[in-house]
């Protein structure tokens, strides 16, 4: 394994570059799918430190956060596709009516 | 750079195996899906009373040869519109998925493609599902609307029956312990049994789950000719083409192998634990003198002199196999010291053949279900796969451990888990004919209502 | 030399795959992108010598919801959409806060004068030999200890997969 810092690196690139999807993108999928971007660089963090002390416990609340971002991923995409069908838009900003 | 260097020698010296292995595999097996597909040619014409491709070389047998050049001297298609990096891509997805998948697989206790992985059937599973991305991509890069059907429908497909096998193989691994390939070999060796009569739902269900898989008929609409002109492949020519279809043939050999490692005893032979039948270590010579026998029979009666050249090149061939065959099985008769020296060989050579024997059985069941069952319609795809199959998956997981549970508790091993898991295979029977019979009340009552389904049609 | 020559290859690749996905203008290409990026996390989890969560992350991540992501682009994909602008309003302000998050986080390793990871309690990880066998563990763990979560997340899919079904169904 190689020092912690290189993971935590990495880790924190792909957080930031997930964070800039997110506050970025107009196309409410590519905003899903830089949050699944973000889920993955903690994932990374967590199993990077369960090697390093040992304890399985961090690759086990990997496992959950995958799970996680499974329900999480289904749901959301389950509300685009919903709101696709009435506006026929999936970009963030032309969706701003609360009741049409 | 002389570090960059050394290491590299390091890893060379420590990994040349798995390398060599996987080189010739990628180079090797091309030629084997081929060898396949006029195998199937062969079969159907058997089943159709005719005689398959008979032109080109002795029997047909230089046709894959030529099927390959053809492939890959014709010209490269590219549709108008078509993005053209997914469009190169979505090949290179599915052939690299089936391929890397074949790297977990073992054909013998010392003769694993790539390495012992510890998660062995879980890898090979996994991976292989990653050939959906090249279906859809495939579909989607063609820009044509039969071609986006066609994937939709064919990854709805394998998605829906991804679970019912993946539930098929838990209730097979709840005897193991263990996802490595080689422990689960050696428990069926251990407890004597092979899994598929322990778990014979487990291995219904995942004959038809891997069907679906592999897109194979009867539930190949995503790919059937009347139906959407090929489906996803229908804008891919020439070489690319053929990559889907290595893809789909190596998804067959890795799907049949999981089978085999899992429910059908792998490289083991027939009863192999049982000591007083090491008489049937002689069949695979045997077998293989049977047909080199046939051949030199059959040669006279060869219409030219280049078929009768060929039988008996072929009876040589069978015969040079039966005496390597035979050498591990008759040496430690004759000389009883050579018995150690000789047992690695024994395994792995025979291993082999065993290994090798049930795929093609296995094989050879898909190809007879194909040219004997008539296509499934796309509703009635989805509705196999989600309400029946699932449902008596994860019913027989649940019956089958309780089986275990009891079986440990009176301390059953061995042919004596039958006492349990027949119990159990029988409830899941039962549960299957109660869902089929729930399925049919509902059917009974959609007919009067006259919902008309989303997918059919 | 190998570890490193690994965890630079996928990390590499992990970075350049999400740098171009949140970049690019057509949505099939970002899912492409994602995917490459979450098989190079599995590798890196591989390299960690953590071979159960690789295949995991393979099997849930990549195999089932990038699959389900790739669905609905085409479901809902839009030619028209290629043609418009890709990114919001507000593009410069919300790239000047993550830039403000990337360069706290390197003020914070900056001011503490040491690398990451050092002044750790451990510094080193266990040999790689002497590792217990991934599966075996991450499943004593997960039934033993953490059983309740285990439970919770089932009951969480089984809600998720209802509400999805609710919220994607036709209102006949």
């Amino acid at each position: 394994m190689l020092p912690i810092g290189h993971y935590l690196f990495l880790s924190l690139a792909l957080f930031i570059i997930g964070v800039i999807g997110v506050v970025t993108r107009r196309n409410v999928i590519v905003v899903l799918m830089s949050i699944e971007l973000i889920l993955n660089a903690v994932n990374i963090n967590l199993v990077a430190f369960s090697r390093l002390y040992g304890d399985v416990a961090g690759q086990v609340f990997a496992l959950f956060i995958i799970a996680d971002a499974a329900a999480e991923a289904a749901v959301g995409l389950g509300i685009i596709i919903a709101f696709f069908r009435n506006r026929e838009t999936v970009l963030a900003d032309e969706m701003d009516l609360l009741k049409w | 750079m002389n570090a960059v260097f050394q290491a590299t020698i390091e890893f060379l010296k420590l990994y040349w195996a798995p390398l060599l292995c996987g080189v010739a595999v990628v180079a090797i097996l091309p030629l084997i899906a081929g060898y396949i597909v006029l195998v199937e040619r062969k079969i159907m014409a058997d089943m159709q009373a005719r005689l398959g491709p008979m032109r080109v070389g002795p029997h047909g047998l230089l046709q894959p040869i030529a099927d390959a050049v053809k492939l890959l001297i014709k010209e490269d298609i590219i549709p108008d519109n078509a993005d053209k990096l997914v469009f190169w891509l979505a090949p290179v997805f599915s052939v690299g998925a089936a391929l890397l998948s074949l790297a977990g697989l073992a054909i013998g206790p010392e003769f694993q493609i790539a390495q012992d992985i510890n998660i062995g059937i879980l890898f090979v599973v996994g991976i292989s599902a990653l050939g959906i991305f090249g279906i859809v991509l495939g579909g989607w890069a063609s820009n044509s609307h039969y071609s986006l059907m066609g994937a939709l429908r064919s990854s709805a497909q394998l998605v829906s029956y991804e679970t019912a096998a993946g539930m098929a193989l838990v209730s097979a691994l709840l005897f193991t312990g263990t996802l490595n390939i080689k422990s689960i070999v050696e428990a069926q060796s251990k407890e004597g049994i092979w899994f598929v009569m322990l778990a014979p739902v487990a291995f219904f269900t995942y004959l038809v789950a891997s069907i679906a898989e592999t897109n194979r008929a009867p539930f190949d609409l995503p790919e059937a000719e009347s139906e959407l002109v090929a489906g996803y492949m229908t804008e891919f020519s020439g070489f690319r083409w053929s990559l889907y279809f290595l893809a789909e043939y190596t998804n067959m050999i890795v799907v049949a192998s999981v089978a085999t490692t899992l429910f059908l005893g792998g490289w083991l032979r027939p009863f192999a634990s049982v000591t007083w039948l090491t008489f049937l270590d002689f069949v695979p010579p045997v077998l293989m003198i049977a047909i080199a026998a046939y051949c030199v029979l059959r040669m006279p009666k060869q219409p030219t002199r280049v078929q009768q050249l060929f039988m008996l090149a072929v009876a040589g061939l069978c015969f040079v196999v039966a005496l390597v065959l035979a050498a591990p099985v008759v040496l430690p008769v004759i000389k009883p010291s050579l018995r150690e020296a000789v047992a690695p060989f024994y395994a792995g050579i025979h291993g082999g053949f065993w290994f090798i024997f049930k795929v093609s059985a296995y094989i050879y069941l898909f190809m007879w279900l194909r040219f004997t069952l008539p296509r499934y319609r796309f509703d009635q795809l989805m509705r196999l796969g989600w309400r029946f199959l699932i449902p008596l998956s994860i019913i027989n997981v649940l019956l089958v451990g309780v089986a275990l549970i009891a079986g440990a508790y009176f301390h059953l091993q061995g042919w004596g888990l039958l006492l349990v898991t027949t119990p159990a295979a029988i409830l899941a029977l039962v549960a299957a004919f109660l869902i089929l019979a729930i399925e049919k009340e509902h059917d009974a009552r959609q007919d009067q209502t006259a919902a008309s389904d989303f997918y059919a049609g | 030399m190998l570890d490193k020559v690994l965890f630079y290859f996928f990390a590499g690749i992990a970075v350049a795959s999400a740098a171009l996905m949140v970049t690019r203008r057509n949505v099939v290409h970002s899912a492409i992108f994602l995917i490459t990026a979450l098989l190079a996390t599995a590798g890196i989890f591989l390299q960690l010598r953590a071979e159960f969560l690789f295949i995991v992350q393979i099997i849930l991540y990549v195999g089932g919801i990038m699959v389900l992501f790739v669905f609905v682009i085409m479901l809902v994909n839009l030619d028209v959409a290629l043609h418009q602008i890709q990114f919001a309003r507000q593009k410069w302000v919300a790239l000047f806060v993550a830039l403000a998050l990337a360069g706290q986080a390197g003020v914070m390793f900056w001011s503490s004068g040491k690398m990451p990871g050092q002044g750790f309690p451990v510094l080193t990880a266990a040999a790689a030999e002497h590792l217990p066998a991934n599966s075996e563990t991450v499943a004593h763990s997960l039934f033993e200890s953490y059983l309740l979560p285990f439970e919770i997340a089932s009951v969480l899919l089984l809600v998720a997969m209802i509400g999805a079904v609710v919220m994607a169904k036709r209102r006949t």
